[in-house]
């Protein structure tokens, strides 16, 4: 069904961002501008989930021109649900950012680069064709080096310089991949490749391909052994920034690792194995990286890498129960690690730091915070019956159906650290009488009213999202495992988009 | 860099340049040409203009910065993009008017992509260029 709908969300993006830089330095109409495009965006998205929700896979042909010649943008439930989910963080963000971002951010054009990264990400989550996933990439990363050198602090561009030269390597990788592919089977098409791939002959050189693309996505989702530059660049730039980060921008990579994987190359037992492998080691650096941390922030960032590791090894494992604890983790995950970014930020402007050894007292001073602060953390610890719990079961029980043990081994290793990660934290920052009080500077006592609603509002709503995702659990399953069918059963993804 | 010949140059270079450059924009869509070329072409009869007299003459004959030609050209992109949606097709399929003007051809929403990158060029060199010239002075 042809729907010009599904990139409604980018086009909110991109108009919003525009109009943005008309209004150049001046910053209350770019903040407005900001938060009401989201909300669009946002009611936009709802709009587009339940119509794919209720029924079919939706499609447009860009400029009218047929797949496979033409580009075509693909909505089905895996790219509607995390459109979705990338709109409420992204409403929660330009909330948090029109306060929690500098003047001088702004007035150098934070919020228009901000909205053309939210596009990339939703371009990228929509297009059924794989070079135009690689420009969305690019607008991607390219919006993500300004957001993170804004400001020109020296910690920034030394985090900057290694994210940059990481993420270009990635690029590179996937472009060769692409080229590759293209070599070998003439289209760009997904649902073409997934038609032609299969048949082609000389597997060696489709398995080099796809190692090519598990390369690319795997720099840009951290993995083992290239996961080094997440932790040394994301505790640089200011905490939205971070939050947008952390939450979305490497589970594009488990996206296109999902989407490519599941579609184009089925994997083989060399490369499931490979990906548990990964997997395996990915949840165990990560893990131990988080023990010895005492920046919030590099603690959450080696936190991030550890459960990517989950998600990697939910597609290692290639069953329906492995799978789907793997797309339910990725729900669970962005809501969480967007927030857990925003409380980072919301501790700097109560304490003006981020060591925990300096922070403290905070469960004090703050109750109430501190309690909604409470349920994201035993969310992400998954804690029963929160939104961490559930997905956790699924990944083991595909483990064990598939008798893969290690990776068990090391899911519940990865669980009990980020526990005791999480408990240090709690403890330290929020029970912990703080050291020295005088040299305490609290930013957030002194804001108005109205610019304190604007760095707790974004929390409770990721929190409540979270929540949500917990306590309704039942829905949540049944959209993962409807995904997780359209993964391993790609026939309508293929008919929908050929129209055969 | 005060030279008589090269201000007098300027002077008539820069109507002619720019000429040249809506030349190169129109010719686009079928021959060599198009928005960004055409605008490489137009920021650099202004550029040689502020070679000649001095940045602060150009910016008074721009009148406006060159900021602003970023967002108005981007807009005119985005809206051509986005035309198609308002008559129910695919949005970025290309419109066009059904009989030739003459001399510029035939239009459609190609052509007014063209001028939205036309300007953001412009928009974006002269901006570079000012600044760092502005700030070296």
């Amino acid at each position: 069904m042809i729907d010009n709908q599904i990139i409604a969300t980018v086009l909110v993006h991109l108009f919003i961002a525009i109009l943005q830089l008309g209004f150049w330095r001046k910053t209350v109409p770019q903040r407005v501008l900001s938060i009401g495009g989201s909300f669009i965006s946002l009611i936009f998205a709802i709009k587009l989930f339940t119509k794919v929700f209720n029924g079919d896979i939706l499609i447009m042909h860009a400029a009218n021109w047929e797949a496979p010649f033409g580009i075509v943008f693909v909505a089905d439930l895996l790219s509607s649900t995390l459109v979705l989910l990338t709109a409420i963080a992204a409403l929660a963000v330009s909330i948090f950012s029109a306060t929690g971002i500098g003047r001088q951010r702004i007035l150098y054009g934070y919020f228009p680069i901000f909205h053309f990264l939210v596009m990339g990400l939703n371009g990228a989550f929509l297009t059924g064709d794989i070079f135009n996933l690689y420009v969305f990439f690019e607008v991607i990363i390219i919006s993500s080096f300004v957001l993170m050198t804004l400001g020109g602090r020296k910690a920034q561009l030394e985090g900057a310089v290694k994210y940059m030269a990481m993420n270009i390597l990635a690029s590179t990788f996937f472009l060769t991949g692409i080229g590759l592919l293209y070599g070998i089977s003439g289209s760009l098409n997904m649902a073409d490749l997934a038609l032609i791939v299969p048949k082609i002959e000389n597997r060696a050189i489709v398995d080099i391909t796809a190692t090519f693309f598990l390369i690319g996505f795997g720099i840009k989702s951290a993995i083992f052994p290239l996961y080094f530059w997440l932790p040394s660049s994301y505790h640089t730039p200011p905490s939205a920034v971070a939050a947008i980060f952390g939450g979305l921008l490497t589970k594009v990579g488990i996206y296109a690792l999902f989407r490519v994987f599941t579609l184009i190359f089925i994997p083989n037992e060399f490369i499931r194995d490979l990906l548990l492998v990964l997997s395996i080691l990915t949840i165990l650096t990560g893990a131990f990286g988080a023990l010895i941390k005492t920046n919030v922030r590099r603690l959450f960032s080696y936190l991030i890498v550890c459960h990517i590791g989950f998600m990697i090894g939910g597609l290692g494992m290639y069953s329906k129960l492995a799978i789907l604890g793997a797309v339910f983790y990725l729900i669970h995950d962005i809501m969480v690690k967007t927030n857990l970014f925003l409380i980072a930020g919301l501790i700097r402007q109560m304490r003006g730091s981020m060591d925990m050894k300096k922070l403290g007292g905070l469960y004090a001073e703050y109750p109430k915070i501190s309690l909604l602060i409470a349920i994201v953390l035993f969310s992400l610890a998954g804690i029963p019956p929160l939104s961490g719990f559930w997905p956790k079961i699924y990944l083991l029980q595909g483990a064990f159906e598939n008798a893969h043990y290690l990776y068990a081994g090391a899911l519940i290793l990865g669980s009990f650290i980020t526990l005791f990660v999480i408990a240090k934290f709690w403890s330290e920052v929020f029970w912990k009488k703080s050291p020295d009080p005088d040299t305490i500077e609290d930013k957030f006592k002194d804001l108005i009213g109205i610019r304190k609603i604007a760095l707790i509002l974004p929390i409770c709503i990721l929190a409540a999202s979270s929540l949500y995702i917990g306590l309704n659990a039942e829905i949540i399953i049944q959209v993962a495992d409807r995904i997780s069918s359209e993964m391993l059963n790609t026939t309508p993804y293929i008919q929908a988009v050929l129209g055969k | 860099m005060k030279s008589t010949i090269l201000q007098t140059a300027s002077r008539y270079l820069l109507p002619i340049l720019l000429l040249f450059s809506f030349f190169l924009l129109l010719r686009g869509h079928y021959f060599p040409g198009g928005g960004f070329v055409g605008g490489l072409v137009a920021s650099i009869a202004f550029v040689l203009h502020s070679f000649a007299h001095g940045t602060n003459e150009t910016m008074k004959i721009l009148r406006y910065k060159p900021l602003s030609l970023i967002p108005i050209g981007l807009g005119i992109s985005a809206f051509s993009m986005f035309m198609p949606a308002i008559f129910g097709l695919p949005v970025m399929t290309g419109l066009w008017l059904e009989h030739p003007i003459p001399v510029i051809g035939m239009i459609g929403t190609a052509l007014l992509f063209d001028i939205g990158i036309y300007l953001v060029v412009i928009g974006v060199v002269l901006t570079i260029l000012f600044t760092i010239s502005l700030s070296s002075d």
